[in-house]
């Protein structure tokens, strides 16, 4: 149970040096902050009509600061070349994407959940009767986010030009987590809430794919 | 340097070749170090040695030939825990305290007692008093004893180095040499890359010279040992 | 050189016979008339893009695989090539849309599914020129290129469930969309015709390919010298 453990010991790490200087946390925060407001702008934020873009709003918000935040992952480990040292120290190669894509997870649902009542109050659109439920598709949907961007951040960590590049190969590949996401959400935000069982059913199905699928190529994305 | 006792292991390279893009890094190397040898590897930036190196240390794959570890008697035995690899660069976080680095690492390979094991590092590599600060404070002497002490976690029988002087004050080069030599002497066998002639050149039993890829020279005796370490303007 | 010249008529010869089949044998549809006949262009393009992005998948995992140059030039071929089909069912889509529903562009899920393959295809591609290192790029473009054929179905699934505004029963549109059977004779016909033309395509480019990655080697030997 090496894998487990060794995912233990580097999540911890990862949490321990975020909390530790809280920059991605609050650089995508106020970024987030700032996408909604821009987007309030751009029309008239009056109650039905926000209702219907609200959802969709919020998910682009996140998928734009996920893309951002998702870059340090892996370029961070180059500097002092402790990928090399990562890499000589697991068993399992998995533990390294299992323990960064857990801590991206976290730290998109924590954001998420702090922008949730500014965008209530922004768009006026009551979120805390549906609580429960937004927090379960936050938590599949930036869980999927998270399992495409770490394996794509660790691509877009070799090549040129690789701030504008990760959001170019993640948001594409993204699409079916937005569209299922926001499909839910839409549907808590209802004046009648309800519960869309086939998007959290999709999400689910997103996350286990690519789950596998890094499972089993994921060694080869830290070749050098 | 550590009172454990240290099973000699050798290593043998055999036919490595490794292309990057179709070109060669490493052509035909074949090259085989007895346990307890200290070799230094010799050549210009880009004749290959660091690609030996972290073959060596399992990092790269060579795109054909292998690589074996040999016990006293010659005999295969498997690799996972009998290096320890030093590289260019330090290996450790500098976001993160020198003992927390070490910490994470013994965690990782599970060591017993990653505290206790932690705890004799620092000591040895005097870096007990600063073991509470973020590695990024540190002076590159400082990096490199951090650098080897993350190497020296597992015990490793074999230790390979690349370029462990570059960048270190006299003071640090005394240490490096004094550390390497009680490996040695230790019984663990080392192959190190190498810029030109220093005190740390002195404790080499043995200089290999690659040129393109290629192994071109190789000498056992201490005495020609500066001709191959400067040999065609290193 | 012969054998290539025979391909080609081959291909050509096949590809006026569709095109006679879909003008002239096939029959008018009722409600839609001449202007359906573009629908074997557009689904035989679309079917044959997808075939190319197939192989590109199973180029990418030989390539993860055996590490062999060969199955990366295949697979940038079949991008390149899968990327034109596409792009003809981009353009001829909106053409067959305006004078039957009023609108160039309907975010239909067929239609709209093509849309994100092609951008994903465009993203392969982009990522191909940003890796300098030929061995990175073919490893890490394979890997890119795995992640975004798995994620075709699930794309397709997601804009069909949630997206689809204008439903099209016109092929495997779910139950009574059947299409007559002169029809499908002539669809079948133009996929087939399509999928000999990117054969040939696909055949010329990796060629081309095959020449452009020697010529980067001997470039590379010459600047490491």
């Amino acid at each position: 149970m090496s894998l487990f453990s060794n995912t233990a010991v580097l999540l911890g790490k990862e949490l321990r040096t975020e909390f530790r200087s809280r920059e991605l946390l609050t650089t995508t925060v106020v970024f987030i902050l700032v996408v909604v407001v821009l987007f309030s702008f751009t029309f008239d934020a009056s109650s039905a009509e926000s209702r219907r873009f609200a959802a969709s709003l919020l998910w682009l918000a996140f998928l734009f600061a996920a893309s951002l935040m998702l870059q340090p992952c892996f370029l961070r480990e180059q500097s002092n070349d402790t990928l090399s040292a990562l890499r000589l120290s697991v068993k399992d190669p998995f533990a390294i994407f299992a323990a960064k894509l857990s801590a991206n997870t976290l730290f998109l649902l924590l954001t998420e959940l702090l922008m949730l009542p500014v965008f209530s109050v922004l768009f006026n659109v009551p979120v805390f009767p549906v609580f429960g439920q937004l927090v379960v598709v936050l938590f599949l949907g930036s869980l999927g986010v998270s399992i495409a961007g770490t394996a794509l951040s660790a691509i877009s960590a070799q090549a040129r030009m690789r701030e504008l590049l990760l959001p170019l190969l993640l948001l594409p590949l993204l699409t079916p987590v937005l569209v299922a996401s926001t499909r839910v959400t839409l549907a808590l935000l209802d004046a009648e809430p309800y519960m869309e069982w086939k998007g959290i059913g999709f999400l689910i199905v997103f996350d286990v794919v690519f789950l596998t699928a890094l499972w089993l190529f994921g060694e080869y994305l830290l070749e050098e | 340097m550590t009172p454990a006792a240290i099973s000699p292991v050798g290593i043998r390279f055999e036919n490595i070749d490794k292309r990057y893009g179709g070109l060669y890094a490493l052509r035909r190397v074949s090259l085989e170090i007895a346990a307890g040898e200290c070799v230094v590897l010799a050549g210009r930036n880009g004749s290959g040695k660091t690609t030996l190196l972290r073959i060596a240390a399992r990092l790269v794959r060579p795109s054909s030939g292998s690589i074996t570890f040999l016990d006293k008697k010659n005999g295969a035995i498997t690799a996972a825990s009998q290096t320890g690899f030093v590289a260019h660069a330090t290996m450790v976080y500098d976001e993160l305290t020198a003992e927390e680095n070490l910490l994470l690492f013994a965690e990782l390979l599970g060591i017993a007692e990653p505290a206790a094991r932690t705890e004799t590092l620092l000591a040895e590599v005097g870096l007990t008093d600063r073991r509470k600060s973020l590695v990024r404070t540190f002076s590159r002497g400082m990096r490199q004893r951090m650098a080897i002490s993350r190497a020296l976690l597992n015990e490793p029988s074999v230790l390979l180095l690349d370029e462990p002087a570059t960048g270190l004050d006299p003071q640090g080069m005394s240490w490096l040499a004094g550390s390497l030599r009680q490996m040695r002497d230790a019984g663990r066998t080392v192959l190190m890359s190498l810029h030109g002639e220093s005190e740390i050149s002195a404790l080499a039993t043995r200089a290999v010279r690659l040129e393109a890829g290629s192994v071109i020279a190789d000498t056992q005796t201490g005495a020609s040992l500066p001709s191959i370490l400067t040999f065609a303007g290193a | 050189m012969k054998k290539h010249a025979l391909a080609s008529a081959v291909v050509f010869l096949l590809l006026g016979a569709a095109a006679y089949g879909a003008l002239f044998v096939a029959p008018t549809e009722k409600t839609m008339g001449t202007i359906q006949r573009i629908f074997y262009l557009h689904v035989s393009s679309a079917w044959t893009g997808l075939t190319a992005f197939f192989i590109c998948f199973l180029a990418n995992l030989l390539y993860v695989w055996r590490r062999e140059p060969r199955w990366d030039w295949l697979a940038v071929s079949a991008a390149e090539v899968g990327l034109v089909f596409t792009t003809v069912v981009l353009v001829t889509g909106p053409i067959w849309a305006h004078p039957v529903w009023g609108i160039w562009w309907t975010w239909d899920a067929r239609l709209t599914s093509t849309f994100v393959l092609w951008l994903v295809y465009i993203s392969y591609l982009l990522l191909r020129t940003l890796v300098e290192e030929p061995d990175r790029r073919a490893l890490f473009s394979a890997l890119f290129g795995i992640f975004a054929f798995i994620d075709v179905p699930l794309v397709f699934g997601s804009i069909r469930w949630w997206r689809t505004q204008h439903p099209q029963p016109v092929v495997m549109g779910g139950s009574g969309s059947g299409l007559e059977p002169t029809m499908w004779y002539v669809l079948l016909f133009s996929w087939g015709a399509m999928l000999s033309l990117m054969a040939l395509l696909v055949r010329a480019r990796f060629e081309f390919e095959a020449v452009r990655g020697e010529t980067e080697l001997v470039r590379r030997e010459a600047e490491g010298a």
